[in-house]
């Protein structure tokens, strides 16, 4: 049988010539997973969950860097929320992660007491120049968990107060000069601007969705109470310290002006809620600067577009105004085979970003990089310049392993708050509702510390 | 929903098994065929479930390699004690209630009729066999396109007579209505082909003996399809209560668990807290608890079957 061609040896032979082939593509996912190594089917591999406008402007500023600095970049696109998180905390814990990713500030410190970052100090960002005093400092301030920086602020995105300029004319509520917003801190002026504001629409003073958007709840009520005190939980989310006076207060008054004044709709979903501000029905708008692009180039009843400003939130109940924010922020998870080259144009990548986040402000968000915050482009764009206040007074999620960007943490919170809004729930029920929810979580082994 | 239980042959005639005699190396050989299959079961099946097993006693993370803090049985008692784990559990019984019957009773009807059917035969049975082959994700998102709001076929179908299209995504009724709907069409062809194997092994003389004595289609049904199909039938109710549990991808896919996690079956609830809040230990606990409840349902099936078998 020797020399001759056997079926077997012609299978053995093909076998042997595909897995040559295999490996000799080295970088390729295939052998990767099988090695246990980081695909490198690009020099930077990036992971982000924007999709629409935002994804465009990223898109726009990958193409930049990538002219800029000669490296190629892989940019993936993920589903928002927790499918994204999950797929970044698995491939990073499994060895494979993305050079670089996205991540929410509020999500950082489950996935930095994973193990799953690189620290800043570990890194040669400080050598290009990327240091804490050209970061926004409550963003930098996020970005360090005990005294450990593990993520670079890209921006600040607040919740803020839109405002309808025509229908703030007609009640009254510009400033001397006519250009902005006049000064609205405390409950009695707040209460009393809505009113004049409701004479003018019509309809409603101000709105902002109030079902099935749990996360947009969350926000307003946090941005309340915060004015008033701290976290409802600390010591990492196992310690629930909620204020009872202060949340009563808080839901006393956030409910007021959606039943028994009528000056917010009781029963919104952001289509109609969008609909109010867009029409002229609302004069304010309760929402995130992420939602700029939304209302921008709309067209009112009478054709012409709609103009509209934005302004931080005044101080409500509390005594300073008080921002709630999120954060985007890029990182660099641990992964154990990447080279120092690698690692390098990773770095050069984050830097690149920042640099070029002019064109992420076109989603209104405040750009975290002070050079371009405080560049003479930046200043003249509205309405982004009128509220970077907000960035400096942000208000972040409270620390702890369940809480976040659209984590079970705010769904549930908002749930509770959401039939409060609508009359369904008395305030002191609200609260020991909220209570009993933070318990629960409060009470869970913490899977990470 | 697309389990790849090996079933056993459904037959009406059971085979008398008798022991032969083997030689020791006749034995040899057979191991020796059964290893690969063996390694990697012990590989992929047995072993995860041992290592799940020993993590459910620990606080383990999903995303570190250590198995953390031991906790003995305070992850069962969390598990027992959540509401949500019984919620999610009620929302796969519940799916499992609106599938299996009809995936038991349609298929069998459209196997009959199918059967009695002289020409082009093999057409009805890859038409009904097709949708089976099909990813869970494409279906999900064929689905999906046709159950969309205002731009959806449906919502394009009832618009057209005037009528307003069911909420199929936003709400839980619709969305249970939806995903149901998938589900019959999408794996209606397994039980199908179970069924249509099964009619086969009916002897056609019985049919003209029953036709010469007067009976009705409607009778020969009655009398002779189903009762010597009953093996089958009580077979194929098993396998799809079983597939129904199990349900995750249609329900993850499409609605996510939504609205409000108003449809959160118990496995994308294991999946939830085991990989995306990193409790790796309490899922894993969550999941013996599951595996416990579906071999009850097993057993309860066998001793029910047993004692059929033994009046018969």
């Amino acid at each position: 049988m020797r020399g001759t061609y056997t079926r077997r040896n012609f299978l053995a032979m093909g076998g042997g010539l595909g897995l040559a082939g295999l490996l000799s593509a080295c970088g390729s996912p295939v052998v990767t997973s099988l090695t246990g190594g980081q695909p490198s089917t690009a020099d930077v591999i990036f992971w982000h969950l924007f999709g629409g406008g935002d994804g465009e402007n990223l898109g726009t500023m990958v193409e930049n860097v990538q002219k800029a600095t000669g490296h190629s970049v892989e940019a993936t696109l993920l589903s928002w929320g927790n499918p994204y998180y999950t797929k970044l905390a698995l491939a990073a814990s499994s060895q494979r992660p993305p050079d670089v990713a996205i991540t929410h500030l509020s999500r950082l410190p489950t996935l930095a007491q994973a193990g799953l970052l690189t620290p800043y100090s570990d890194t040669g960002l400080a050598q290009l120049g990327v240091t804490q005093d050209k970061f926004t400092p409550a963003a930098w301030e996020k970005a360090t968990i005990d005294g450990q920086t593990w993520a670079m602020p890209l921006d600040t995105h607040p919740f803020v107060l839109y405002y309808n300029e025509n229908a703030a004319k007609k009640a009254g509520l510009l400033n001397e000069a006519g250009d902005n917003l006049a000064d609205l801190s405390g409950p009695d002026r707040f209460v009393e601007a809505l009113t004049e504001m409701k004479k003018v629409t019509g309809k409603y003073g101000a709105t902002m969705p109030t079902i099935t958007d749990p996360s947009t709840v969350w926000r307003w009520f946090y941005t309340v109470y915060s004015g008033l005190t701290g976290p409802v939980v600390s010591d990492s989310g196992t310690r629930v310290t909620v204020d009872d006076d202060a949340m009563n207060e808080t839901f006393a008054f956030v409910q007021k002006l959606t039943t028994e004044l009528g000056l917010m709709p009781a029963s919104a979903t952001p289509t109609l809620a969008q609909q109010h501000f867009s029409n002229g029905d609302a004069g304010f708008l309760l929402d995130g600067v992420w939602n700029l692009p939304l209302y921008t180039g709309v067209k009112t009843a009478d054709g012409s577009e709609l103009k509209f400003n934005m302004v931080p939130i005044p101080a409500l109940l509390g005594s300073d105004p008080v921002a709630y924010a999120d954060s985007h922020a890029l990182v660099i998870p641990k992964a154990g085979g990447r080279s120092a080259e690698r690692a390098g144009y990773a770095e050069q990548f984050i830097q690149g970003l920042l640099d070029d986040s002019t064109i992420w402000t076109g989603g209104g968000h405040v750009p975290a990089w002070l050079p371009v915050q405080e560049s003479a482009e930046f200043k003249q764009l509205s309405p982004q310049k009128n509220y970077v206040d907000a960035a400096f007074n942000a208000v972040y999620d409270p620390v702890g392993w369940y809480t976040g960007a659209g984590s079970d943490f705010q769904n549930q919170m908002g749930g509770v708050i959401s039939t409060v809004l609508t009359g369904a729930t008395k305030p002191e029920s609200g609260t020991a509702q909220i209570k009993t929810a933070l318990r629960n979580f409060a009470s869970t082994n913490a899977p990470v510390s | 929903m697309t389990t790849t239980t090996a079933a056993p042959a459904p037959g009406i005639a059971r085979v008398e098994t008798t022991t032969v005699e083997t030689s020791g190396r006749d034995n040899k050989a057979g191991w020796l065929f059964s290893t690969p299959f063996l390694l990697l079961y012990a590989l992929f099946l047995i072993g995860p479930v041992v290592l799940g097993l020993i993590i459910s006693f620990f606080n383990t993370a999903t995303v570190k390699s250590d198995l953390g803090r031991f906790v003995a049985f305070e992850n069962y008692a969390d598990v027992l004690g959540s509401l949500d784990f019984w919620k999610s559990m009620w929302h796969s019984t519940l799916f499992t209630l609106l599938t299996v019957p009809f995936l038991v009773v349609l298929p069998l009807l459209a196997a009959v009729f199918a059967s009695r059917i002289s020409r082009n035969q093999w057409l009805y049975r890859i038409a009904f066999f097709a949708p089976y082959v099909v990813p869970s994700a494409s279906v999900c998102l064929i689905f999906a396109f046709m159950y969309a709001p205002e731009v959806g076929l449906f919502a394009k179908a009832f618009g057209a007579v005037g009528l307003p299209a069911p909420d199929f995504l936003g709400s839980t009724n619709g969305a249970w209505f939806a995903v149901t709907m998938l589900t019959v069409w999408w794996t209606f062809g397994f039980n199908f082909v179970l069924y249509t194997a099964a009619l086969q092994e009916i002897p056609e003389e019985t049919y003209e003996a029953a036709a010469i004595d007067g009976a009705t289609p409607w009778q020969q049904l009655r009398s002779i399809t189903v009762p010597l199909l009953r093996p089958t039938i009580s077979l194929v109710l098993m396998l799809q209560i079983l597939a129904s549990l199990k349900v995750f991808d249609q329900i993850f896919i499409l609605l996510q668990g939504g609205p409000n996690l108003s449809t959160r079956p118990v496995i994308q609830y294991i999946y939830d807290t085991g990989f995306t809040t990193y409790r790796g230990g309490y899922a894993a606990a969550a999941t013996m608890v599951y595996f416990v409840i579906l071999v009850a349902v097993s057993a309860v099936w066998m001793i029910a079957t047993r004692r059929r078998g033994a009046d018969a």
